[in-house]
């Protein structure tokens, strides 16, 4: 579970060299290039097509430098310093200053005069080059180029061609980051253009950050052109809420409203980059919000005022106690996860809790108790940069964590890592990633993981190994404990890789039954006692039985056995079986939702508190490498509450002591606590239900179901941003030949679970015989809801009458 | 039109010529206007296809070479130099007869959709200005007149011969053997004329020669 | 200077192009005879040779294979580069055309000497003669042993493959042809890395041009002294020159690099119709513009560049009084911005600006200021774009401002073909405006 010390060793042995840059002397490491150089001495030298993360090009030539020895002046984008290298720049060389100059009116030639109606201008680097040093009058009295505008590469990125100065930035992040050359050079000399096939768009989960990269404003996003001024805007640092790949955002607001999100420079987690999801899916925070108590009154709800509505609370929890289940939904911050873990043992004597709202297992429980819960940042993003083998278990990066599917794809194209993908099929997204795909049926990954092929398992051996196992485990049985016993084997790290933003910090914050903060296990005497010290009550308040998780607690629920429910952030439809979410939410006696949208649950709910959502409050996300995401409240004058206050306000209408007032507190004693220090007793293996089993391909029509959450797809936090919906990937059934050859090469099929069925197009690609897979929540193919199904059944599949033979 | 399973296959043979496939794009291309008559998106999709590359990678290729069109081009390409040698020496002249022989322009079809006149650049051919091009074969030192009575002749459907090659075929015709290079015509016609034999006859008549290896030299060369 | 007919020397045997009639002249045995020698000692004798790169450059060819790395376990390439194009340049088809077989030959002695098991003539597409013709030769050498596996017994391997471009100048740029021939868009490639260290497929590569590579069998043939004989220390050897424009037996002649223009003149019979010689270009459009006092000047390396000019591709391009150097300029760089490939700004951008000020010049309503700007703006295009295709691009214009100042100021007010009417430029009669 430690990572070798190897990882960083060559860290250490940084060569330096040492560069003269406008007559000043500088030591940079070795190979790095004259424009950073100059960077670190403060000098700035005009730049379009360079680019950090970006291979360099030297296309736009505007960082034309002076370099002793060379006749011509050298593009500093492309110019490697070398020991003893001098270098003059537009600040001492009037060579480079001309040359610079010169390049700038170029630029200009045939770049539009529309800064006062361009998305980019008051941002744009071209402009502020052409006020900065750009002659006053143009000396080009031609016809500039004009083109058609704008046109849409995608049904989310708008492109202006006029404005473009070809430096190649989002055609090569397209290419070199995304592993979506999609988006080209098209044409040749002054008619080269950017653009995308006749019939196909440019199709990526990434696209926004060419328009943030895009030195002009030829790029713009559907959801912002035309909404904004930047200098209108106000810009705050933020976390992404979406999912555990913790993004560094930057939230630009205007009037109390989002205008765009944009990705912000972490260099150890996002780099630059974030995914469309997390720049455009906002809508929902302003959109059909809750916006005061509400309490149910003959059937109905019916706004309430706060102390009515925390009285309400306060009674019914009161009268239920320790008989009451507390879901905290996988999105909540560490501090309202921490209020929920502490309300739930102090307020209601239960440990009758669990933060997963999705496919979960006992096993999975213990998995995450013995070997994530509390663990410290040791496996990275740089870890799997570093890493000589990364292998995937039940997780699609490039859908379920998209950012470490960019840093895959970075090792991967450094060629010192090789990625391997336990799963049913080979995706576009492990081609992306150069990764191998080693087959295995839904529910046959543990008996795969435990006859890995030697040169695999040698290969996990070698210091700086990584596994990544996503949430999807949980509907093995023995994979948690294979994977677990197999990193355990052969020393290579491991990194449990969850979907969600809120479910690594909620499992820290102990919002799961039989888990205390910190990682501490709710049985074992010394953790007791440090968490009720911590807490200020006798360890012996705390709940003396491991409570209830998983379906258990919902099936408590709807047999009556729990007498209340507490929910935050919870969509029943999540859960694999919703009808038994459903069901319990009506078969508890008394419901309290802590929602910011109408759902599901405060259809039925007793008493619903409106609270902040992330713009409105600070907090913590802990992302999946175990890493704080701290935020800050967007809209300050907000009046909206976390759930961690409403929580306080009821345990003290409750009479309780709850202890958590503000978020710089919870943090405070979180720090006290520290992460768990003892032994972990339960080893997943013991928790294993049973021996693990291997899957057989199913005959005739009956096909495993394997399924994941595409990024893009009915999610409610995307309601409301069409153009970012529109760029979904199509609905497919995928299969491999062999499996659609048996079902008689049908060009769509009728896949049918217990509930229902639908009719999607098939897909032929690289897949295991046997299986089918589908999208688990995407328009027109709701697993749960439709199906009835959950990952790893067995669903009838057979030609659908609609379409027939052949491919459409 | 949807790219055959012949064709495809073609496309494959092509590609297993190189040790990376992706260089078999251009003569892919050639192929595809050989038997689409121009660059179509089914044509792109194929070579994208057969390439396990996207689409958009083929379109940023075919847009970049002028030889790649993008409408149909009929049954004959004419091309005529008009850079400053050809076109100064009367290139301009016989561009100027054919547009108006075939009531057309730069890089279109046609009246009758049969012809595709364009403006080419330097076709390295300078010592036999001015030059035309049919379906990118040599006509030599054409004349307006000369170059107007070839394309008579064509649309008559008589042979036309290459000044410096085979005789004339048709546009898809030069599309496959830009493809398959050994289209088994290197026999036809001449290729060899009398303005690349100047020097030679020349040297033949004032008896010039390179001179013989050097006595010293000899005897190093020869040990092998 | 007598005339020196080398790789042109049996060009009048009607079957030379096919493999009987080239060996009848000897062919082939500079292939037996390098396969007998160390690659090593190849590469010697051509660096010996003196020999320079006929593509433009001049670079020392010896030296180029010199630089690929040895024994480094990667695959090594050879590539011809038979994009011939340049505005001018007419002697590489040819070659291939008339004499297919002395550039198979030749490579595969290079390919021999350089290690490398795969190599691939790249001939612009807009010359299927030439391709078909040089494919020819591919195969008839592969049937008779040359190409292949095991060449005539030995452990040397090598496969050809010939491959038509589809219209792009820059791809006779080294590094966009390479790029064009992995598949890409032509565009040139930032160096270092150089192609001798990575090249095609990221692999060592040497690429040559036509004519360097056709020169390889003599020079193996007959001995690095032997070629020493022709030309000067710097500019060792023969050059197939073709000459063309305004006189009156334009053709190819092959003669020792260090013979003159006048010379060459007169083998071409000289100025048709006794006109007067008003400008002339030694080797391509990418090359300044000479006049009548350089006619004396030996047609070399370095003499060229002495006179600020440069040998180019040997092949002069001559014209005579009845020339507009307005319209002559314009319609070069119309060429240079049909042919700019986009990548960088000073290329792409310059030579639309500065196409469009001429084209007004060209139609007499030129800005007397834009005398001074084009020029100004050349120097911002000339070292500070990408590749060479940039410094072309700034190339004809200030050498015709040289010597032609007062046809651009006349142009300001008179178009280029009332200046000189264009009727008396063309090659035949009978034309009407």
């Amino acid at each position: 579970m430690t990572m070798t010390s190897n990882a960083g060793s060559d860290l250490a042995a940084v060569e330096m060299v040492s560069v003269t840059v406008d007559g000043v002397i500088i030591e940079v490491p070795k190979g790095t290039l004259a424009i950073r150089a100059a960077e670190l001495l403060g000098v700035e030298i005009p730049r379009f097509c360079d680019h950090p993360l970006l291979d360099p090009v030297a296309a736009c030539r505007a960082c034309l430098i002076e370099v002793e020895g060379i006749p011509k002046p050298q593009p500093a984008c492309a110019q490697v310093v070398s020991d003893g290298m001098q270098i003059r720049t537009q600040m001492s060389s009037p060579v480079a200053r001309e040359a610079q100059e010169g390049v700038l009116e170029f630029l200009l030639l045939n770049h539009p005069l529309d800064c006062p109606v361009c998305d980019k201008g008051g941002e744009c680097p071209l402009q502020n080059q052409a006020m900065s040093v750009g002659r006053p009058e143009s000396r080009f009295d031609g016809e500039k180029r004009v083109f058609d505008k704008p046109i849409n590469v995608s049904a989310e990125i708008l492109l202006d061609r006029e404005r473009c100065v070809s430096c190649a930035r989002c055609t090569r992040f397209a290419d070199q980051i995304a592993g979506d050359p999609m988006l080209e050079l098209l044409e040749r000399g002054a008619k080269q253009q950017v653009g995308t096939a006749a019939d196909q768009p440019f199709d990526s989960y990434f696209s926004g950050n060419t328009v943030q990269i895009c030195p002009v404003g030829a790029l713009t996003s559907a959801a912002y052109r035309f909404r904004a001024r930047p200098f209108d805007l106000v810009s705050v640092p933020t976390t992404c809420e979406h999912c555990a790949s913790g993004c560094s955002l930057r939230t630009d607001y205007r009037r109390g409203t989002v205008t765009r999100r944009l990705a912000w420079d972490d260099p150890e987690v996002n780099e630059e980059w974030n995914c469309d999801k997390g720049r455009f899916a906002f809508p929902y925070l302003q959109e059909g919000r809750i916006t005061s108590p509400m309490i149910r009154e003959d059937g109905e709800l019916r706004p309430a005022s706060w102390p009515e509505a925390l009285d309400a609370a306060a009674r019914g929890l009161a009268a239920a106690g320790s008989s009451t289940g507390v879901l905290v939904g996988g999105r909540s911050t560490v501090e309202d996860a921490y209020a929920y873990a502490r309300f739930a043992r102090v307020a209601l004597g239960s440990d009758n809790i669990d933060f997963r709202v999705r496919e979960s297992s006992s096993e999975e429980a213990a998995f995450l108790m013995s070997v994530v819960a509390g663990t410290s940042v040791t496996t990275t993003y740089e870890s799997l940069e570093q890493a000589p083998i990364v292998m995937t278990v039940a997780l699609e990066p490039e859908d379920e964590s998209p950012i470490v599917f960019l840093r895959l794809r970075k090792a991967a194209r450094s060629g010192r890592t090789r990625i391997v993908n336990v799963g049913a099929v080979a995706t576009k997204g492990l081609a992306k990633v150069r990764g191998e795909l080693l087959a295995a049926l839904p529910g046959g990954e543990a008996r795969v993981l435990q006859e890995l092929p030697a040169d695999l398992k040698s290969a996990l051996h070698q210091p700086g190994a990584v596994i990544l196992v996503g949430e999807r485990i949980a509907a093995v049985v023995g994979g948690p404990s294979a994977v677990a016993a197999l990193a355990a084997e052969t020393g290579a790290s491991l990194a449990w890789v969850p979907r969600r933003a809120g479910e690594r910090g909620a499992l820290d914050a102990g919002a799961l039954a039989g888990l205390l903060p910190g990682g501490r296990q709710l049985l074992d005497p010394t953790a007791r006692t440090e968490v009720a010290a911590a807490w200020g009550i006798d360890p012996d308040g705390l709940p003396a039985d491991i409570g209830l998780a998983g379906e258990q607690l919902l099936m408590a629920a709807r047999e009556g056995r729990l007498a209340a429910l507490i929910t935050g952030g919870v969509e029943l439809a999540d859960y694999p079986d919703h009808e038994l979410a459903e069901a319990a939410i009506v078969g508890a006696g008394f419901v309290v939702a802590l929602e910011n949208h109408h759902s599901a649950i405060t259809e039925r709910a007793d008493v619903v508190f409106p609270v902040a959502v992330v713009t409105e409050k600070s907090g913590t996300f802990l992302d999946w490498e175990g890493r704080p995401r701290p935020f800050v409240q967007v809209f300050r004058d907000s009046l909206a509450q976390s759930d961690a206050m409403v929580l306080g306000m009821i345990a003290t209408t409750m009479e309780r002591r709850l202890g958590v007032h503000d978020v710089a507190g919870i943090r405070r004693e979180l720090g006290v606590l520290g992460p768990w220090g003892g032994q972990r007793s339960l080893s997943p293996a013991d928790a294993a239900q049973s021996a693990p089993v291997t899957s057989t391909p199913v005959d005739g029509a009956l096909l495993r179901l394997v399924a994941w959450r595409a990024l893009i797809d009915s999610g409610v936090m995307q309601e409301g941003e069409p153009f970012l919906a529109a760029t979904a990937r199509p609905v497919v059934a995928a299969m491999s030949a062999r499996t659609a050859a048996s079902l008689g090469h049908p060009a769509a099929v009728l896949v049918a679970g217990p509930k229902g069925s639908v009719e999607l197009p098939v897909q032929v690609g690289e897949v295991i015989d046997g299986a089918v897979i589908m999208p688990l929540n995407s328009p027109g193919c709701s697993i749960y809801r439709d199906l009835g199904a959950r990952i790893g059944d067995a669903v009838t599949v057979r030609a659908a009458e609609s379409r027939e033979g052949g491919r459409s | 039109m949807a790219i055959s399973e012949a064709v495809r296959e073609e496309m494959r043979q092509l590609a297993a010529l190189y040790p990376q496939s992706r260089s078999a794009l251009l003569p892919m291309l050639h192929l595809v206007q050989s038997e689409e008559g121009d660059v179509t998106i089914d044509g792109i999709n194929a070579c994208a296809d057969v390439l396990g590359i996207t689409s958009a990678e083929v379109t940023a290729v075919s847009t970049f070479y002028t030889m790649y069109k993008r409408q149909k081009v009929g049954q004959h390409h004419i091309g005529v130099c008009i850079n400053t040698l050809c076109g100064l020496l009367g290139g301009d002249a016989v561009y100027a007869a054919l547009a108006e022989r075939l009531g057309t322009t730069h890089d279109s079809p046609s009246e009758d959709s049969n012809f595709w006149l364009e403006r080419i650049e330097c076709q390295a051919a300078c010592t036999h200005a001015p030059v035309m091009t049919v379906d990118w074969e040599f006509m030599d030192d054409m004349t307006p007149a000369s170059a107007v009575d070839v394309i008579d002749r064509l649309a008559r459907g008589e042979v036309v011969q290459s000044t410096r090659g085979p005789a004339i075929r048709d546009f898809a015709a030069t599309g496959r053997t830009l493809a398959f290079p050994n289209d088994g015509l290197a026999d036809e016609g001449v290729s060899v004329d009398e303005k690349m034999l100047a020097g030679l006859r020349i040297a033949k008549e004032r008896g010039m020669s390179a001179p013989p290896i050097p006595a010293s030299a000899a005897a190093d060369t020869t040990e092998g | 200077m007598t005339l020196t007919p080398v790789i042109t020397e049996h060009w009048d045997s009607p079957d030379l192009y096919t493999l009987e009639g080239y060996r009848k002249f000897g062919g082939y045995g500079a292939l037996v005879s390098a396969l007998k020698q160390d690659p090593d000692s190849i590469i010697q004798v051509v660096k010996d040779s003196g020999l320079r790169g006929r593509g433009g450059a001049g670079f020392p060819t010896g030296m180029k294979w010199g630089f690929v790395p040895q024994n480094d376990g990667k695959p090594h390439y050879l590539v011809v580069n038979a994009d011939e194009s340049e505005p001018g340049a007419c002697k590489d088809i040819p070659i291939m055309m008339a004499n297919p077989h002395a550039l198979v030959e030749g490579v595969i002695i290079a390919s021999y000497a350089i290690r490398a098991s795969h190599a691939f003539i790249y001939i612009r597409g807009e010359v299927p003669n030439a391709v078909r013709k040089v494919a020819n030769a591919v195969e008839q050498a592969r049937a008779a042993g040359f190409v292949g596996n095991n060449i005539l017994g030995t452990d040397f391997s090598l496969d050809i493959v010939v491959h038509a471009g589809a219209g792009a100048y820059i791809c006779g740029e080294e590094t966009a042809l390479l790029d064009s021939l992995e598949g890409y868009r032509g565009q040139p490639r930032l160096k270092p890395p150089f192609p001798a260290v990575a090249g095609l497929y990221a692999s060592p590569t040497v690429i040559n041009n036509v004519e360097t590579i056709a020169n390889i069998p003599y020079i193996i043939e007959r001995g690095a002294a032997w070629l020493r004989q022709f030309g000067t220390e710097k500019s060792p050897g023969f050059k197939v020159f073709a000459v063309s424009g305004h006189v009156n037996r334009p053709g190819i002649f092959e003669a020792p690099l260090g013979i003159t223009m006048r010379e060459l003149l007169d083998y071409a019979g000289g100025m048709r119709d006794g006109r007067k010689l008003k400008f002339w270009i030694p080797g391509g459009s990418s090359v300044p513009m000479l006049v009548e006092e350089h006619l004396d000047l030996p047609l070399t390396y370095e003499d060229m560049a002495g006179a600020g000019t440069m040998l180019g591709t040997g092949t002069p391009m001559v014209f005579d009084e009845t020339v507009s150097v307005v319209k002559a300029v314009t319609r070069w760089l119309e060429f240079y911005k049909h042919e700019s490939c986009g990548k960088c700004t000073p290329c792409r951008e310059g030579t639309y600006w500065i196409t469009g000020m001429l084209e007004r010049f060209e139609h007499g309503h030129g800005h007397e200021a834009d005398v001074e700007k084009i020029a100004h703006v050349c120097t911002q295009i000339a070292g500070r774009s990408f590749c060479a295709l940039g410094d072309a691009a700034a190339t004809p214009y200030p050498a015709a401002l040289k010597y032609f100042r007062d046809e651009f100021l006349a142009a300001t007010h008179t178009s280029a073909d009332e200046q000189f009417d264009p009727i008396a430029s063309y090659l035949f009669a009978g034309a009407t405006r």
